[in-house]
């Protein structure tokens, strides 16, 4: 589903990705922890070219993206992205937000676009809120509305970057609990979280990112009961 | 209580060379028309203007962006009386009617303004905004039209509304160039009447009348724009 080969990228001359390769899976979910600066969002925001890489390839279902970048605003529409501050439209309601991708890139009617919306609302348990702005909601909500909004282009891959860091604790769970339900669903998806026991919970592998590569992947069995390597173990035994 | 009475005399004789002797105040009238047209039409010039350069700066376009650069930093680095004048008499003056030369030239002068203040609305909306609308497929054109600029209006509108404020008052100057505004029609009347007081008094007055009702909607707008928030 995602193939990344030889990923490199440099803010300036800071090199925050060396060399990362992955091959995720139709259906996997994958983790990435790791220490903050390490790259993790980084990496995460180059699988649909938010950043553009210095260096390397990415394939979605075998299309190679920085060779397509003329193609990039078609190819994004299979990679669905949630952001850590949510970045909900503040001039929309909670539909316009929803609807308006699927309205003026698929040219979908108002009508089906309002089902979609309302089916999608139903799926975050939010179908109340519909009309609201989204300086009415709360964290947890708008992080909500924020999944369905993305899930409206029908995408093949979800991108979480730490979606849950900006939310008060009492309204982590919520938003756990919908990314759980995709889980189960079968998305492809990629979440760089610092949520350790949804982590193990929820993921097929965990990617531990370090110094700019990953520096250990497995289950998580393996990453969090048997790390083999060095940093690993230091870095888990700081935050477990 | 004679001082009183010399000072009723002394103000209604102002106001009867001012406005009523030969119909002065048809002078003035007209004055106002041509200030109000002025700023209307050089509003309208400096709006353009600044729109196009604001866009070419934001989006980096190769040697229009620098010419772009340089334009704002001469505008905004001399005296708009300066620039009427050149732009007067050594630029246009040969092709446009003195109106339409100050109109252009204040447009001008006013674009530079307007141009920064778009780009700093426009950059002043959260950079994850772009990147929500981006990644869920629309292109930069398409994110602009529908994310970007609805919210960067907000931020715009109001020091727009400034802008035109302080242009209205720029156009004073346009005297110089021996249009009749409503400075330059005061400024007449005080050369046959002698008299300073009434008719400056009176054109500050209507100066401050104009700027005062422009804020007064500019605020109304504003809130209602907030309700949205």
């Amino acid at each position: 589903m995602i193939r990344v080969e030889n990923l490199h990228k440099y803010f300036g001359d800071n090199h925050v990705l060396e060399g990362i390769h992955a091959h995720i899976k139709p259906g996997e979910v994958i983790s990435v922890i790791g220490p903050s600066g390490s790259g993790k969002s980084t990496f995460l925001r180059c699988i649909n070219l938010l950043e553009k890489p210095d260096e390397g390839e990415i394939y979605i279902k075998g299309v190679p993206l920085i060779e397509n970048m003329k193609r990039i605003d078609a190819l994004r529409q299979q990679v669905g992205m949630v952001f850590q501050q949510f970045n909900l439209f503040p001039h929309m309601s909670v539909m316009g937000n929803i609807t308006m991708a699927p309205k003026m890139i698929k040219k979908i009617s108002d009508a089906d676009a309002k089902d979609l919306a309302m089916e999608l609302l139903q799926k975050v348990n939010l179908s109340e809120k519909a009309d609201a702005f989204p300086n009415r909601l709360s964290g947890g909500q708008k992080q909500r509305v924020a999944i369905a909004r993305a899930l409206a282009m029908h995408p093949e891959i979800m991108l979480f970057d730490e979606p849950t860091s900006a939310l008060d604790p009492e309204m982590v769970g919520e938003v756990l609990e919908v990314i759980r339900n995709l889980a189960t669903e079968g998305m492809t998806m990629v979440i760089v979280t610092h949520e350790m026991g949804f982590c193990k919970e929820v993921s097929d592998r965990v990617f531990y990112m370090d110094h700019a590569i990953i520096y250990e992947e497995g289950t998580p069995q393996q990453i969090f009961e048997h790390p083999q390597k060095k940093r690993t173990k230091i870095f888990l035994s700081k935050v477990l | 209580m004679v001082w009183y009475y010399d000072l009723l005399q002394t103000l209604s004789n102002g106001v009867f060379g001012t406005f009523v002797k030969e119909d002065r105040f048809i002078l003035l009238l007209k004055g106002l028309g041509v200030s109000l047209e002025l700023t209307f039409f050089a509003a309208i010039i400096g709006l353009g203007i600044g729109l196009l350069v604001a866009i070419s700066r934001i989006n980096r376009i190769p040697v229009v962006s620098s010419i772009a650069d340089l334009y704002v930093t001469i505008i905004r680095g001399t005296p708009v009386i300066v620039q009427l004048i050149i732009i007067y008499f050594i630029i246009i003056k040969a092709i446009f009617p003195a109106i339409v030369t100050a109109m252009i030239a204040f447009g001008i002068n006013s674009g530079a303004y307007v141009s920064e203040i778009i780009r700093a609305g426009i950059l002043a909306v959260d950079r994850g905004q772009m990147e929500a609308a981006r990644s869920l497929g629309l292109s930069y054109r398409q994110a602009m039209i529908k994310v970007i600029v609805p919210q960067a209006i907000k931020n715009i509108l109001p020091a727009l509304g400034n802008e035109f404020i302080v242009l209205l008052k720029e156009t004073s100057v346009a005297g110089y160039i021996a249009i009749d505004d409503l400075t330059r029609a005061a400024m007449k009347i005080r050369n046959i009447t002698y008299d300073p007081t009434t008719p400056l008094f009176f054109i500050a007055y209507l100066y401050l009348m104009m700027t005062i009702c422009l804020s007064k909607m500019l605020t109304s707008y504003e809130r209602r724009l907030r309700e949205g928030d």
